[in-house]
């Protein structure tokens, strides 16, 4: 059949702006669902780097907390009384909260910015930047500053590489820049700064004896999924335990079911979706009824109904496909052009890609299917 | 073997008690070779006896036999072989509007498994040139006259040489001149290849060509030497 006439491709290219709008309807629609999903994927990446970098196997938190910007405080002595097990290596409390950081550029403008302190002796966090730092925050009033930070908080990693020191105040109180570091932007805060313990304490006003993490690194060998079930036992129920990945998804589950971030990328992807079909099925259908007479002649002359059937199905399939690559093409340069503007880790991925080019297929088929039983009116005997 | 006999069909549009019957026992042989046209008044039921032998239709009752095969209870995948082997030429040119003149012509080549593509394009033009289209192929039917569609849709009908045509009013979309000349090369090919012609038309200008006419009214035929 390969050297016959190719009927699908010939009505399509005949009506040359109808056969662009096809392929337009598929191509916004692609660069849509590409667009939702990229943002939604890097937001929920980005919600989640933190503990990711989190050098711990097991992690306690108050049975308040609900996720990073909502950390109730809870006793230190919930650590310590982890700390008796012998599979421990050591705990680390770590500290989180907001902090006012001001611009050092324009100084009366104040933001809003994500403080981390931690206790320097172990290494808690694996993130680019910290482990070459980390003694410098020995000294009091210091911190590291995100270089992933919104531009909003002032060209800090320019300054800071160019005079090797930063001055602002964070919270009314004068701290210095001392290295830089890398976490990134996520929903809840533009940007970051690391500091020790003590110095957390002393911006923040908070009392000792009160943490808002407790990392707990096990020993080789030692099984994170045991430990925290007996943890959990052995502690009262002020706290909830998580082993990593736990906490990491604890953290996205808030964001994807608690908040309406999740339900509306998700809704926009449907939309889109339906969008596309919609668009699709109307070009189908016009192509199969602005032309019945003749889809009925290709019977009459000895065409099966499944010669007109698979002329319909093959058209989908070439609106889908032709549309899927410029769509495809278009959203990369839209994700570089994203990743610019928010900061935001949204890269394009073989899965994602190969994900989208099989749902624009059913798109298209889906739209084939609904168009095609039109084609059924395409009755021979009524053209004479 | 006669390419057409038919033996008491009745066939009724509708069901049950809203059935209308539009043919009454009709008894009909075409022999190898002639040309018939069937005439008579609007309504007479002349075109639903041509689908019905044409397989395009399903027969409903008594037998009949096109090119040698029963179509009473045929199957679908019966009906589509059958209509391969028969040549159609419509009122309307019904010409596919994104396909050439050529690639018209080429369509129906195509359900001839046997030919190469080389084959197909070569006899494609050939038949072109019989119905003095051979400079045209390129052409798309919007930029063909009516009569020129109109002997497109004959070269498509007939490149694959059909033992039997089946013509509906061919020349009503046309004025006398270009309808003459329509009628002048189906009746030209025709002879060539021994084919066997079923007309039907209003026209009296083309009743010449026929040997031998038959009238229909009511949904019953009748023959006549002449027509008055």
């Amino acid at each position: 059949m390969s050297d016959r006439l190719f009927t699908a491709w010939l009505q399509l290219k005949y009506q040359k702006i109808r056969f662009l709008i096809a392929l337009s309807g598929v191509i916004f629609a692609v660069i849509i669902i590409f667009f939702q999903l990229g943002i939604s994927n890097a937001l929920f990446d980005g919600a989640v780097r933190f503990h990711q970098g989190l050098q711990g196997d097991c992690f306690i938190l108050s049975s308040r907390s609900t996720n990073l910007t909502d950390l109730a405080s809870f006793s230190q002595r919930r650590l310590s009384q982890a700390q008796a097990f012998e599979e421990v290596e050591y705990v680390n409390p770590i500290y989180f909260g907001v902090a006012r950081w001001k611009n050092p550029e324009s100084r009366n403008s104040w933001q809003s910015i994500g403080m981390i302190g931690f206790d320097l002796r172990h290494q808690t966090f694996d993130l680019p930047g910290i482990k070459s730092n980390i003694n410098r925050l020995q000294a009091r009033d210091t911190v590291l500053f995100d270089r992933n930070s919104r531009t909003e908080f002032g060209a800090v990693a320019e300054q800071f590489e160019r005079d090797n020191s930063v001055i602002t105040e964070v919270s009314n109180r004068r701290i210095k820049v001392v290295g830089l570091f890398e976490l990134g932007t996520s929903f809840a805060f533009d940007g970051n700064i690391l500091t020790s313990d003590l110095n957390f304490l002393r911006i923040s006003n908070r009392e000792k004896g009160f943490i808002d993490i407790g990392l707990i690194k096990l020993k080789t060998g030692a099984d994170p999924e045991n430990f925290k079930l007996k943890l959990q036992e052995y502690l009262p129920q002020d706290v909830q335990v998580f082993t990593k990945q736990e906490f990491i998804n604890f953290e996205q589950n808030y964001w994807q079911t608690s908040q309406p971030i999740g339900f509306t990328f998700n809704l926009n992807v449907v939309m889109s979706f339906i969008v596309g079909a919609v668009v699709v099925y109307q070009i189908l259908y016009t192509n199969v009824s602005e032309h019945l007479k003749e889809f009925a002649t290709l019977k009459a002359i000895g065409y099966s109904h499944q010669y007109l059937l698979n002329i319909v199905f093959q058209q989908a399939l070439i609106i889908g496909s032709l549309g899927y690559i410029p769509g495809l093409a278009i959203a990369i340069f839209i994700y570089k052009f994203a990743q610019q503007a928010t900061l935001l880790p949204i890269a394009m991925t073989w899965q994602r890609a190969i994900n989208i080019l099989v749902a624009t297929i059913i798109m298209c088929l889906i739209a084939g299917v609904s168009a095609v039983k039109k084609m059924k009116s395409a009755n021979p005997a009524d053209i004479f | 073997m006669n390419p057409i006999t038919i033996c008491q069909v009745n066939y009724y549009f509708g069901k049950k008690a809203l059935a209308k019957q539009v043919l009454f026992d009709i008894n009909l042989d075409i022999e190898a070779g002639e040309i018939v046209i069937l005439t008579g008044p609007s309504g007479s039921g002349k075109t639903t006896l041509l689908t019905l032998i044409g397989g395009l239709r399903a027969v409903q009752s008594g037998s009949l036999c096109t090119l040698g095969k029963e179509l009473f209870q045929a199957s679908e995948a019966e009906l589509v072989k059958l209509r391969g082997q028969i040549g159609y030429i419509f009122q309307a040119h019904n010409l596919l509007p994104f396909m050439t003149a050529q690639q018209n012509v080429q369509m129906s080549l195509e359900l001839n498994q046997d030919l190469s593509s080389h084959q197909i394009v070569s006899q494609a033009q050939e038949m072109l040139a019989a119905v003095g289209l051979g400079d045209k192929g390129n052409y798309y039917p919007d930029h063909l006259s009516g009569g020129q569609k109109q002997r497109a849709a004959i070269a498509r009908a007939l490149a694959n040489q059909p033992k039997l045509i089946l013509a509906d009013e061919p020349t009503a979309a046309l004025d006398s001149k270009s309808g003459r000349e329509v009628v002048n090369i189906m009746y030209r090919l025709v002879k060539e290849n021994h084919s066997t012609i079923l007309l039907v038309t209003h026209d009296g200008r083309i009743l010449d060509i026929a040997d031998r006419i038959i009238y229909m009214e009511d949904g019953r035929l009748a023959q006549r030497k002449t027509f008055l």
